[in-house]
């Protein structure tokens, strides 16, 4: 009887993996039909049968999941060239692994300050825009930027802004009217109001709103930032990063500081839930705001470094850009998304605000800097349990 | 009082099942959201299915899942049986520590001092230090699987009679044949549990994984990683599913026990009479 056991548990283990398995092949074939016509780049090579490694931010892909364009597969129906694919939950993590050694990728997809890092610290592998048929889509206001200026090292994968998102049955319209971070510490809502979780973010709201520099590497001004956040913590319900998602789609909290996509997903998918999305607004708030631009790079040392030149051009293919575009809701800075009609947000001035927005990027810090407002952070957090 | 003992275990099993019952229900919601129930559906459990990158995800920690369950099941019996056989009492109750360490060590340990252990042998004796990846994953689930596998058999080898091994050496049976005859046989439940038990440890271990994974990918990493979207439905949908099988599983292998005990215990009755 037992030997029976062990054997019904040696076959579901064999069979689950061949049965998972057996379905993958065909469908890289299907994947590669549904594309034809649709692309619009040439993506001929002879490096079909190599692997590329390729290191992301968890969930910022469109993957396939919910009837999308599995992006990776699609790269490797239409190039032969398998994907690696990893992630991870934030640009110090991915910082230690890639510096760490143990594991090497082709291409990561860091933010602004963390590039600044990595060409300073000679990490990446120059790129040559030139040689990248799908370069001319990004847009003038996505080149030269301050942690690349020369468009050297890195190609434009999504731009996001920090921004005040509030529940407009919760919150009355007399108190949103002057468009400033000063909601986050209005009495009026207090148990209501969302702290971002994160040190950087947090502290930059209360320098927003001070006018200070988020920039500076003055302690004292650091300081004076923590002094003002901790006046609003007796007010805050809680801490949130992805939390805040369904907080906010359960309509419990009114006011919390997030990234404008991520506002969109919320409305998405309170529309698809109750109807509700119309619910939640959100401002730039007057004082100014963060800033970011996550962009693509090749790591020094890359073993495959034309395969990863390939991989990035592919991204910026118009077609490949609207569905990646459509799927992670971030501003896209491919012209040639945004000028096309048939994309969801054409024409959305909240997700592509203009520059009457006051926006300002986070610099790569000293890590003295880093120290001081991390224990300020720690401070903060834990005398507000 | 009796009634209060019931209304305690009742709440009891309620925190334990609860969150589980709440994600099967989400996983049934035919919408994205997590607060609001919107209707029945299978939409979720449709998409996994055509969900290529998480078939992936879930084919490779099955794979790492079994591999290290099989060899560690292999390994700890080895081990396990050395131990039984030990004739110095000192050096069995040192071997005993040694193998329970893994047990107590907290994970984060294990798992950062077997990143740096891969990498320095990568560096100095392959000059590879990109070594993480699937066998580095394979080698450190096996470490961590092993004393569960040995604590589940050696209870076993210390409960089988002596006498019947030594009796089939008398009736001509050679070591090898006595062990597998004899032996083997009696400890089968032992092997099984600690199999069950390193497959499950193996599923659902994060911490050490997170550190020797490298580029290969299972459930537990890439689910922590996913912070830049709310966590798709489609996790709790596969979720939902392992709960399951793991629940079915055990459920059988329970059944199995109780009646291959009931039959053990009336041949035993019969021998007696």
């Amino acid at each position: 009887m037992k030997k029976i056991v062990s054997l019904v548990l040696a076959a579901i283990m064999l069979a689950v993996p061949l049965i998972l398995s057996s379905c993958s092949g065909g469908e890289l074939a299907d994947l590669k039909a549904e594309l034809e016509g649709k692309l619009e780049g040439n993506y001929e090579n002879d490096l079909a049968g190599t692997t590329l490694y390729v290191y992301n931010w968890g969930e910022y892909i469109s993957d396939g999941e919910d009837d999308a364009l599995d992006i990776n597969a699609a790269f490797e129906a239409v190039t032969g060239i398998h994907v690696e694919y990893s992630t991870y939950d934030s640009n110090e993590s991915m910082y230690a692994t890639v510096s760490g050694g143990g594991v090497e990728y082709d291409v990561v997809i860091p933010s602004d300050y963390m590039i600044e890092r990595l060409v300073k610290e000679d990490r990446l592998e120059k790129i040559d825009t030139s040689k990248l048929q799908n370069y001319k889509y990004i847009g003038d206001e996505y080149r030269d930027l301050f942690y690349d200026p020369d468009n050297e090292y890195s190609v434009p994968y999504a731009v996001g802004y920090v921004c005040l998102i509030y529940n407009n049955t919760l919150v009355d319209p007399e108190d949103v009217e002057d468009q400033s971070w000063s909601l986050m510490w209005n009495e009026k809502y207090k148990g209501q109001i969302l702290g971002i979780d994160n040190a950087r973010d947090a502290l930059a709201i209360s320098m927003f709103s001070l006018g200070i520099d988020v920039n500076t590497e003055d302690p004292a001004e650091w300081d004076r930032a923590a002094d003002h956040l901790s006046e609003a913590v007796p007010l805050f319900q809680g801490w949130a990063m992805d939390q805040v998602f369904q907080k906010m789609e359960g309509e419990n909290t009114a006011v919390a500081a997030y990234y404008a996509g991520d506002y969109f997903t919320m409305v998405y998918d309170m529309d698809d839930a109750n109807g509700n999305g119309d619910h939640l607004s959100m401002y730039y708030p007057k004082e100014g705001t963060n800033v970011f631009y996550d962009a693509c790079c090749i790591l020094k040392g890359s073993k495959n470094y034309e395969a990863a030149l390939l991989y990035l051009d592919f991204l910026m293919d118009p077609y490949i850009a609207l569905q990646n575009a459509e799927y992670i809701h971030y501003a896209c800075p491919n012209t040639a998304v945004t000028s096309n009609e048939e994309y969801s947000e054409y024409g959305n001035d909240m997700l592509y605000p203009t520059s009457e927005v006051k926006a300002e990027a986070y610099r790569h810090l000293d890590d003295e800097v880093v120290k001081h407002y991390t224990d300020l952070w720690n401070k903060i957090k834990s005398s507000s349990k | 009082m009796k009634k209060l003992g019931r209304v305690f275990i009742g709440v009891v099993y309620a925190i334990l099942y609860a969150p589980l019952l709440v994600m099967a229900v989400f996983s049934f919601n035919s919408a994205k959201s997590t607060t609001t129930f919107s209707g029945f559906s299978l939409r979720w459990y449709v998409n996994l299915f055509y969900d290529r990158s998480m078939r992936g995800i879930l084919l490779n920690t099955l794979l790492i899942s079994a591999c290290a369950a099989v060899l560690a099941t292999v390994l700890g019996v080895i081990a396990a049986y050395g131990i039984y056989k030990m004739r110095s009492k000192r050096l069995k109750s040192a071997v005993n520590t040694v193998t329970n360490i893994p047990l107590i060590n907290p994970d984060i340990i294990t798992g950062v001092s077997l990143m740096l252990l891969f990498t320095f042998f990568g560096t100095w004796f392959l000059h590879n230090s990109a070594i993480l990846g699937f066998w580095t994953l394979l080698i450190a689930h096996i470490t961590f699987n092993l004393p569960y596998v040995i604590l589940n058999v050696l209870p076993r080898l210390y409960g089988s009679d002596v006498s019947l091994y030594e009796a089939a050496l008398d009736l001509g049976c050679t070591k090898t044949k006595a062990f597998w005859r004899v032996v083997f046989p009696g400890i089968v439940p032992g092997i099984v549990s600690g199999f069950i038990m390193a497959f499950t440890l193996s599923l659902d271990d994060f911490i050490i994984s997170y550190y020797t994974n490298g580029h290969f990918n299972i459930l537990a990493t890439s689910l922590y990683t996913a912070v830049k979207k709310p966590l798709s439905p489609e996790y709790y949908a596969l979720y939902s599913l392992i709960f399951l099988t793991i629940l079915l599983l055990l459920t059988a292998v329970n059944v199995i026990e109780i009646r291959s005990d009931r039959k053990n215990s009336t041949v035993k009755k019969k021998i007696g009479d």
